[in-house]
């Protein structure tokens, strides 16, 4: 009975690690290697899917969630007559956290989700086997161009989305409570500086970017390939990207801001 | 062929939208270059106490920014802080040399900053010299340690 325990105990351990070494020859194979023209066209097709058409809803949640900085910080902070503040409150918030990590578990919920059940069909209909027999390296034309895409969009994404929400949170702050317009903008960038705040954050989303696109598209590419396992990956893609970018974002924010 | 067009021109006004976003986020939101012309001259300042004076605060003359603090470390001889600043190079040789510096605060809460006050002497400061009238900065619970003993004294 014990024996049993700890024998399963063994299975699941190894089969955890032995998931995550095929992932990492995965993510080598697929990423190493200069693409050609056509690898060009796959990536950009990729781009448009996966960057541009994540745009709007990435876009519309900065607007609202700088506006709902703007009226909760100007609440808290007028209390303290601080309101000249909001401008510095808002930016910090949006650059340091808020942008990369809602950025990339919309990114994950948007993108991510579509990927793994794009791959996943391609697998169980037998694409991916096809173009292996007729000499296409699957890694190379499925999954290199959209592992590329999503590390090149989520960054441009986060940058997108701090930007709304900066003006967002001046639209509220500014335009309908009244913050002086000068004082929003020069505490803004009396403390916001760009190497700390701008570079990290934006380190952030690469490091968020490169996990949550793997993710998706190895849950995708290591499937079972029937229709209940490709909805089982898609849920998979994304609990775990959404898990992995917060808690790498506490391990990251520990390394940047935490000074330890 | 036409629809592959429309396609590589949305990427890349995504591409270019996300590298204005970050131009705007250099300029306007982390103020790289705040103001400053492309020249400019340096000067020193020795502060007895600078408060919460920082790398990159702002250096204004009557309000207007002409200028920021480019180092801050302890002057090992007389044990007081040496402020180095970056000026608009327009103003070298305009600055008389009894100019004063003080450390300001922005409202109640704000940033500190230096506010740079012009004197009547004939000489003016040149790249590098040094500032020799200074006002430290106002540390709020010196500020109540004096109130509260003026109250005891009467």
């Amino acid at each position: 009975m014990i024996k049993q325990r700890i024998t399963s105990l063994g299975r699941s351990t190894l089969d955890t690690f032995e998931s995550l070494g095929r992932a990492t020859i995965f993510l080598f194979q697929a990423s190493v290697g200069i693409p050609g023209k056509e690898g060009f066209h796959l990536w950009l097709r990729q781009m448009h899917f996966i960057g541009v058409m994540s745009l709007a809803i990435v876009l519309v949640s900065g607007l609202f969630i700088g506006m709902v900085l703007g009226l909760q910080g100007y609440t808290i902070l007028v209390d303290f007559g601080a309101e000249d503040a909001l401008g510095q409150m808002v930016s910090l918030s949006l650059l340091r956290e808020l942008a990369p990590v809602v950025a990339a578990l919309l990114f994950a919920g948007r993108a991510g989700s579509a990927l793994t059940a794009e791959i996943g069909l391609m697998k169980a209909t037998e694409q991916l086997s096809s173009m292996e027999m007729i000499g296409v390296d699957p890694l190379r034309r499925v999954v290199a161009p959209r592992l590329w895409a999503g590390f090149v969009s989520l960054p441009l994404l986060t940058i997108g989305f701090s930007v709304v929400g900066i003006w967002g949170g001046y639209l509220v702050g500014v335009d309908w409570l009244g913050v002086n317009e000068g004082s929003y903008w020069s505490n803004m960038q009396a403390s916001v500086s760009f190497i700390d705040d701008v570079g990290n954050g934006l380190i952030k989303a690469l490091v968020f970017a490169l996990v949550v696109t793997w993710i998706a598209v190895f849950q995708g590419y290591d499937l079972v390939p029937t229709s209940e396992g490709i909805s089982r990956a898609t849920t998979r893609t994304v609990v775990y990207s959404s898990l992995a970018v917060l808690g790498l974002d506490f391990v990251l924010t520990t390394l940047m801001f935490g000074e330890l | 062929m036409k629809r592959s067009k429309t396609m590589e021109l949305g990427v890349g006004l995504f591409m270019l939208a996300g590298i204005l976003g970050l131009v705007f986020l250099g300029l306007s939101v982390s103020g790289l270059n705040n103001g400053l012309s492309s020249t400019s001259f340096s000067l020193k300042a020795d502060f007895a106490d600078i408060g919460g004076l920082k790398k990159g605060s702002r250096v204004t003359m009557a309000g207007v920014q002409i200028g920021k603090v480019t180092s801050v470390e302890l002057d090992q001889e007389w044990f007081d802080a040496r402020v180095t600043m970056e000026l608009n190079g327009e103003l070298e040789g305009q600055l008389s040399e009894d100019t004063t510096a003080a450390i300001l605060t922005s409202g109640l809460l704000g940033e500190q900053y230096i506010g740079l006050t012009v004197g009547g002497a004939p000489d003016t400061l040149e790249d590098g010299d040094v500032i020799h009238d200074t006002q430290k900065a106002l540390v709020l619970e010196e500020l109540i340690q004096q109130f509260v003993s003026n109250m005891v004294n009467n």
